[in-house]
């Protein structure tokens, strides 16, 4: 048995492995499954200070090797998050992450506030980079001085973990990662979606109520890699790689360009289980290769 | 419900005419308990294109055998590959998913359970559990020709079967809202799933005449437990509810859909 568990800030991981915002609800939704308590952590759906309807049916269309998107963070809002939902989860006995997400910096400091105050959430990960909203999300993804100005006002309120979940639809994601750090940032996860579209032929329109929408799955994963072995030569911060993560194979590929930790998304759709699979699969490798923790193996790529 | 997923065997694959195919599976152990209205999510493995899981309703259960039918319509490469299982080939499985229709309390009930297309696959399931609750239920499947009605025997078993098919190939011609059985029989509840246009009318037909209406839907699916949002279906107070939790069966007066 090697060594799974690795630090993101103050955070302590039992392994590297988690289970991406938006594609695993609150984590219960997956406990007739497996034992979600083995995983490392668990990023919670997309939450926003006011409730949101998210966007017009059809928000899903498949395509090869992923999936579009567009579901426009739908959720419930902080408060009925803190009343409702919390009391559920907050026992379950891995990292409940929030994903925090705002249309102006004031939504996002009063998200970020409310989750400030739930001591069993031990961090937030700010999305500034959702494809499918009209305001804020990518908006403020996109530009450094966007991504520093919400980084730094929600900085002044939350004194726990703060990651900061970077958007691929950028020229250089490194100067993103950089001005974050800057500002504070414990850490930064990428990538979200990319931004896609596809379009249903036979009735000549697009399929996506919304037209464009966010791409995920195995299809984006040469990216998200790429883009994580960037990161990890521009900032010093840990860093948490996700997009098309399917197998513990896909999850050392992240880690050796240079990811501290993982999340899994879309894949958990096809195997409920995916996570577990990836744990294992990790543990076995590092046996197999006699590194006794998995820290050795962090952006192994670079020494 | 406890949700599972399993491995389950092929024990039958039967083609019905060219576009559907009635798959049978088993599992080492005994299947849990199905309702009717539930859908699992099938892994097709063997097609390089189909990415998620596919969402079939369950078709019939037979305890006897501890098997599960699904009936299938070709579609697409999903549904495609599905229909090329072979006896001894492995399907993995999430299940049971969703709600279910609701079983009447009373025995007395008259219900009408109207299907359309390959959305008569959940019906024979209902039909099974309320002639074993003492129900008769009465069956009205539509479609577009002979060849589209699919199971009409085991229909049969179950209670009263009365069939339209759009070019007048067998039973009447026209669509189901048409069948003289409306006129000649009050009901006191109406059970549909099929084609969106076929419910919305069926449930249109069922509130005006004062008539209780469940539909089962078939919005698009990715993870089917819940976890995505991308199911969702509007509610009469524009709120989205997702499809594959609080569906897929709906009482229509909570949709968004009556005229
Ligand atoms: C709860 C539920 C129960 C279902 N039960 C059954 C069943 O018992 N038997 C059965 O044969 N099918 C059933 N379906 C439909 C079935 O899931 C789809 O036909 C299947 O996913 C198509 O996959 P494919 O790979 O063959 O086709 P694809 O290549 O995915 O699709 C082919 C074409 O059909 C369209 N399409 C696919 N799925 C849908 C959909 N759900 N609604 C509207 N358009 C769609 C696509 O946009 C595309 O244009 C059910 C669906 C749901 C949600
Ligand atoms: C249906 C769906 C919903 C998502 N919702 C969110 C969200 O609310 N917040 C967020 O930061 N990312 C969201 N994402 C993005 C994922 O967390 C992840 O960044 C992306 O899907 C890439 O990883 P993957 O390829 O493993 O899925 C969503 C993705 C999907 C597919
Ligand atoms: S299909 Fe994912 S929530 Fe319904």
């Amino acid at each position: 048995m090697a060594e799974l568990n690795v630090n993101i800030g103050k955070l302590a991981l039992k392994n590297p492995v988690m289970t991406a915002s938006g594609t695993f609800g609150y984590g219960i939704e997956y406990a007739d499954f497996m034992d979600i308590s083995r995983l490392g952590g668990i990023f919670v759906k997309g939450t926003t200070i006011q409730p949101r309807e998210g966007n017009a049916y059809p928000r899903m269309a498949e395509t090869p090797s992923g999936m579009l998107n567009a579901v426009g963070l739908q959720n419930k809002g902080a408060h009925y998050f803190a009343e409702h939902i919390y009391p559920e989860i907050k026992d379950i006995d891995t990292n409940m992450i929030v994903n925090v997400s705002g249309s102006s910096i004031e939504t996002y400091v009063e998200c970020a506030e409310k989750i400030a105050e739930l001591d069993q959430i031990p961090a937030i990960e700010l999305n500034i980079s959702c494809p499918n909203v009209k305001q804020g999300g990518m908006a403020f993804g996109v530009t450094c001085a966007g991504a520093s100005e919400v980084v730094k006002a929600v900085r002044k309120v939350y004194p726990k973990t703060m990651i900061v979940k970077l958007s691929p639809n950028v020229t250089d994601i490194t100067e993103i990662a950089r001005a974050v750090e800057a500002e504070g940032a414990d850490s930064v996860s990428l990538i979200n979606t990319m931004l896609g579209m596809a379009v249903d032929v036979e009735k000549r329109k697009p399929i996506l109520s919304t037209v464009t929408g966010g791409l995920s799955g195995p299809c984006v994963k040469p990216i998200a890699v790429r883009m994580v072995w960037q990161t990890y030569k521009a900032v010093k911060i840990p860093i948490i790689g996700l997009g098309g993560i399917a197998t513990w194979k896909d999850a050392m590929e992240f880690i050796l360009a240079g990811a501290t930790a993982i999340q899994i998304g879309t894949y958990n759709f096809v195997d409920p289980t995916a996570g577990i699979q990836v744990i294992d699969g990790l543990n076995e490798y590092c046996d197999r290769h006699g590194v006794k923790s998995i820290t050795e193996l962090i952006g192994a790529l670079h020494h | 419900m406890k949700k599972y997923m399993l491995d389950m065997k092929v024990t039958a694959n039967c083609p019905l005419h060219n576009n559907y195919c009635l798959l049978k599976l088993t599992a080492d152990q005994t299947l849990p308990e199905m309702l009717p209205g539930q859908f699992v999510q099938v892994r097709v493995d063997r097609s390089p294109t189909t990415f998620l899981r596919r969402p079939i309703s369950i078709n019939y259960v037979d305890r006897e055998t501890n098997e599960l039918w699904l009936l299938v319509q070709k579609i697409g490469d999903g549904t495609r590959t599905m229909c090329e299982s072979r006896p001894g080939d492995i399907l993995n499985l999430l299940l049971p998913l969703g709600n279910s229709f609701t079983i009447p309390a009373d025995k007395g009930q008259k219900p009408l359970l109207i299907g359309g297309g390959v959305g008569t696959a959940p019906m024979l399931y209902l039909g099974a559990v309320l002639n074993e609750a003492g129900i008769t239920p009465t069956f009205l499947l539509g479609a577009r020709t002979e060849k589209d009605l699919l199971q009409l025997e085991k229909f049969e078993q179950f209670g009263d079967l009365f069939v339209t098919t759009e070019d007048g190939s067998f039973g009447e011609k026209g669509f189901v809202t048409n069948h003289s059985v409306l006129q000649q029989v009050a009901f006191d509840q109406i059970y549909t799933c099929g084609p969106k246009p076929m419910m919305m009318a069926v449930a249109n037909y069922a509130h005006q005449s004062g008539t209780a209406c469940e539909v089962s839907l078939e919005n698009t699916m990715a993870c089917g437990i819940g976890a995505c949002l991308c199911c969702v279906e509007k509610t009469k107070e524009e709120h989205h509810v997702c499809v594959c939790t609080e569906g897929p069966v709906f009482n229509i007066e909570k949709l968004s859909w009556l005229n």
